[in-house]
């Protein structure tokens, strides 16, 4: 069947071939983006001994699309003192990064779109893009609120991603590839392989600026519903409005799959007597986006200058001397626990 | 080796079309009944007084900066780690000194101030 689109199309075929592929990854990717939704208020409802959403569907199945469906109908405000194009360009470029960086994402020792060696550096620079989007939408709304919640919001952003990319820096110290599948495989050979032990300290500040960097409570100032009300998006409405929240989940999904990929094995088994696959990986992704949820239901919120306290003061240093320690180990002789 | 790239380029348009999609569905369907108080901008219920864009801490000017020379760091970084083994002790002595440059840097900030958030 296949041969006969490949004559059907010729040269288009791998035009549509890789669209094809793409949208397998995009759908399921949407699907996920919906139900995280879902299982946050379940996971928070229960963690608050409620019983989270339970009316649309069976079990509450249903309340995301019943949630999509509610925003579809809903009016699209575009504020008389807000630049219309630099308004409705916020929400996408919010969006498109969070998914456009799933190109180069390898969920399999195979299955992977773009087997590219600048893999990371593409991730990086996707994700970078992604404040634009905030700032855009503070300054395009010209409402104080908007504005001051996109200011805070990008500080924040931009500090994290800091610290983030000094603990990257780890990781490619120990793999020696920019490409996510060497990475991984670079892993390879068990539990006590996998980066999170040699590079702990980055693991614990790569986590924690993931969670900073989706402005995800306890981190989530910029939101700071009673005092800025919400922050960047406070002018947006329907489904202008949702496409900056499904961007925000979107985000999280990306940054737990980063953090499994880099310094929890990948795809790769934790043990040697159950084969490799890429059920790990989404288990591991779903055990990371937990935690999300979990600090959420526990943590109070940081106050904002804790939070430029905690990425500067902290995280940077920690992470420079991690870095120079495992730099000066590779030195010596006992490399070998570093790679 | 440019053609894997190109489901780059493909996948970042679907991205985009995924943020367009929704905006331009949601404008499809739903009402459109504009008002001069409901498009005004949203200020608990006041008139808006003076103008939105107002002045702002010259801190995040100042976070911006520090990024910019951070962020710059990290991209050096970046190849050097990747090559690490090969460069072997020479290579990490030669990033100690620009790490120490920068390190002072780092310091100067921190005793000048310009991280505190009061």
């Amino acid at each position: 069947m296949m041969d006969a689109a490949q004559n059907l199309l010729g040269p288009l075929w791998p035009v549509v071939w890789t669209m094809v592929k793409i949208v397998a990854i995009v759908l399921p990717l949407m699907g996920a983006v919906a139900y995280l939704t879902l299982a946050e208020r379940k996971v928070i409802g229960f963690m608050q001994v409620r019983l989270g959403p339970n009316r649309v569907g069976y079990g509450g199945l249903l309340q995301p699309v019943a949630d999509g469906l509610k925003l579809l109908m809903k009016e699209i405000i575009i504020p008389t003192a807000a630049n219309r194009t630099l308004f409705l360009l916020g929400p996408v470029l919010a969006i498109a990064p969070a998914f456009a960086a799933w190109a180069v994402v390898p969920f399999d020792l195979t299955l992977v779109l773009a087997d590219i060696d600048a893999g990371l550096l593409y991730i990086l620079a996707m994700t970078s893009v992604g404040v634009y989007g905030v700032i855009i939408a503070g300054w395009a709304s010209n409402s104080k609120y908007a504005f001051l919640g996109s200011l805070r919001s990008a500080a924040q952003i931009v500090s994290y991603e800091i610290a983030m990319g000094f603990a990257l820096v780890g990781v490619l110290m120990s793999a020696n590839s920019l490409n996510l599948g060497k990475i991984v495989l670079a892993q390879s050979g068990g539990f006590w392989q996998w980066y999170w032990l040699p590079l702990f300290p980055l693991f614990i500040v790569y986590f924690i600026s993931a969670v900073a960097e989706t402005n995800r409570a306890p981190f989530d100032v910029a939101e700071g519903e009673s005092e800025i009300v919400a922050g960047f998006h406070v002018e947006y409405s329907g489904m202008a409005f949702a496409v900056f929240f499904l961007a925000e989940y979107a985000n999280m999904i990306l940054v737990a799959m980063l953090a499994a990929l880099m310094f929890l094995g990948g795809w790769l088994s934790p043990v040697p007597f159950l084969p490799d696959s890429i059920l790990w990986l989404l288990f591991k992704v779903a055990a990371l986006l937990f935690f999300f949820l979990w600090f959420r239901a526990t943590f109070p919120r940081y106050r904002y200058d804790q939070i430029m306290r905690l990425g500067w003061k902290v995280f940077i240093p920690v992470t420079l001397v991690w870095i120079l320690f495992v730099g000066g180990m590779m030195q010596t002789r006992w490399a070998y626990l570093f790679h | 080796m440019l053609e894997n790239y190109f489901p780059i380029l493909l996948f970042i348009i679907v991205g985009l079309a995924v943020g367009v999609a929704p905006i331009v569905l949601g404008k499809l369907v739903s009402p459109n009944r504009p008002d001069g108080e409901k498009n005004s901008p949203y200020e608990c219920g006041f008139e808006a007084f003076e103008d939105a864009r107002m002045k702002f801490d010259v801190r995040y000017y100042l976070v911006a900066i520090l990024f910019i020379l951070f962020d710059l760091e990290i991209a050096f970084l970046f190849p050097w780690a990747v090559v690490l083994q090969e460069i072997g002790l020479f290579g990490f002595l030669a990033m100690l000194v620009f790490l120490g440059i920068l390190v002072v840097g780092f310091v100067y900030e921190w005793m000048k101030g310009a991280l505190e958030w009061e």
